[in-house]
């Protein structure tokens, strides 16, 4: 029987969860990497025992973690991540020059049909890539070398690549966003990359249309139409058709467009995720509501989804890794909070069940869909 | 043999269950230890020193006899009761955090 295993990244530890077909009873195996960081872990596609992890904390620095039994057991692997060449610059919170400094691992992305490689977007702000399963890192220099490298400025959580979409129908284009630069995109294979960022609109930069500066919170593809992307931006949520050449937003009727997770229901293209959160001063929930919003038309038109989610009293987060689907004929729908929440949908967002509570903050929350 | 004492997560990630024995040659150093200590561990490169700078990581501390050596030079000796064992190099992960 097919079955469903989520990964669960927290302030304090890995977890990963396991159920049947139905999705009812939870099985839950952790914490591992007790006491550590984990701000993402991801399953290959092409071999889904093959997980990932990334482990890090302010003493010990940063560790990436293997493991070819579903996550049962685990092995460091390569944690030397060393910018190419002469690091350079890049702009500090203060307007000056400021030395590239790696810091930790964001987001790791297993390619489409490759478990030994893995691609790692890290901070400070640039993109990495294995292809002996974790051994050895190189960086992928022609983003950080984009001409606009220099003026790249941290946002308050840093100067962080999080987000990797690899485009299922030609793997030499992938998608890119760093807090606080903007999308990128490459074409050929990582080589060279250019920024996507036409028709972002950001007031806390001193030219809102600026080519690069804006805060992209998360990027979000179904794979059937990989040019039509979704943006939770630092406020606005946005929409592109064309592989990102333009944007337009498709905040429509949201309580606010501030946030930090998007995502895309597995079988409908046009059916999408968020979950606003008050405003970058306040990150909670307006009115205490935890509530997903859904669109069933691409945006514009979203509706609250709030069927066993706390409808007083809430004030977590849901960070930008920390939502995710699986592929099972009805489409499940997960996501994770700063309360240590995992929620989950079996219904596609109309009924929500508390999976796991009481964890460690929730940094990141990915799916795997078992054969 | 040169003692040394790691934190919890160091002992973990290198599973090792009390303090590591090591056979270092030459003078006896944060540098020489170290070094020795890497490679008997190789898990624990990049967790104690920066890969590429060599140089402690902020929220580390070495002490010995009673003495932080945080702020010593990398290649200046142990105290002998290190170097004879005596002795352990303990690395010590700073208090912080809530």
């Amino acid at each position: 029987m097919s079955g469903v295993r989520v990964l669960v990244g927290t302030r304090k530890g890995a977890f990963t969860l396991e159920s049947d077909g139905k999705r009812e009873k939870w099985e839950v195996n952790g914490p591992h990497f007790g006491g550590w960081e984990i701000y993402h872990l991801k399953g290959s596609p092409a071999d889904p025992d093959r997980l990932y992890a990334s482990q890090s904390t302010g003493w010990f620095g940063q560790l990436i973690q293997r493991s070819s039994d579903g996550g049962k057991t685990w092995e460091p692997v390569g944690n030397k991540f060393v910018y190419d060449g002469v690091p350079g610059t890049h702009q500090w919170y203060d307007g000056t020059p400021h030395p590239w400094e790696f810091k930790r691992v964001w987001h790791l992305e297993p390619s489409l049909n490759d478990p030994d490689h893995v691609y790692a977007g890290v901070e400070d702000a640039a993109i990495f890539q294995t292809t002996d399963g974790g051994q050895n890192w190189t960086e992928m220099p022609g983003l950080r070398g984009h001409g606009s490298g220099s003026k790249w400025t941290p946002g308050a959580g840093g100067l962080g690549l999080h987000t990797i979409v690899i485009d299922p129908s030609n793997q030499k284009r992938m998608f890119i966003a760093i807090s606080a630069a903007g999308a990128f995109r490459t074409d050929d294979g990582g080589a060279t990359w250019k920024p996507i960022n036409q028709g972002l609109r950001s007031q806390h930069i001193p030219d809102p249309t600026a080519e690069v500066g804006h805060c992209v919170h998360r990027i979000a593809m179904h794979k059937s139409r990989p040019d039509t992307l979704f943006m939770q931006k630092h406020w606005d949520v946005m929409r592109t058709d064309d592989a990102g050449e333009s944007w337009r937003e498709i905040s429509g009727n949201l309580p606010t467009d501030f946030g930090f997770v998007v995502d895309v229901h597995a079988h409908d293209p046009e059916t999408i995720y968020v979950v606003p959160i008050k405003s970058d001063s306040e990150h909670f929930p307006p009115d205490g509501k935890l509530r997903v919003y859904r669109s069933k038309n691409g945006g514009e038109e979203w509706e609250a989804l709030t069927k066993g989610l706390p409808q007083q009293n809430c004030y977590v987060n849901v960070l930008r890794d920390a939502m995710a689907v699986d592929s099972m004929d009805a489409c499940g729908v997960y996501f994770g909070t700063t309360g240590g929440q995992v929620y989950a949908s079996k219904d596609g967002g109309d009924s929500w069940t508390a999976i796991m509570r009481d964890l460690p903050a929730v940094l990141s929350v990915e799916v795997q869909t078992l054969k | 043999m040169i003692r040394v004492i790691l934190p919890w997560h160091l002992r973990n990630l290198a599973r090792v269950d009390s303090e590591v024995m090591l056979d270092v040659s030459g003078q006896i150093t944060q540098r020489t230890v170290l070094d020795a200590l890497e490679n008997e561990y190789p898990v624990l490169r990049g967790t104690i020193r920066d890969h590429v700078t060599a140089k402690r990581r902020p929220f580390l501390r070495f002490f010995a006899c009673e003495e932080d050596l945080s702020h010593e030079l990398p290649d200046a000796p142990l105290p002998d009761a290190v170097a004879k064992g005596a002795e352990p190099f303990m690395v010590v992960g700073a208090i912080a955090g809530g």
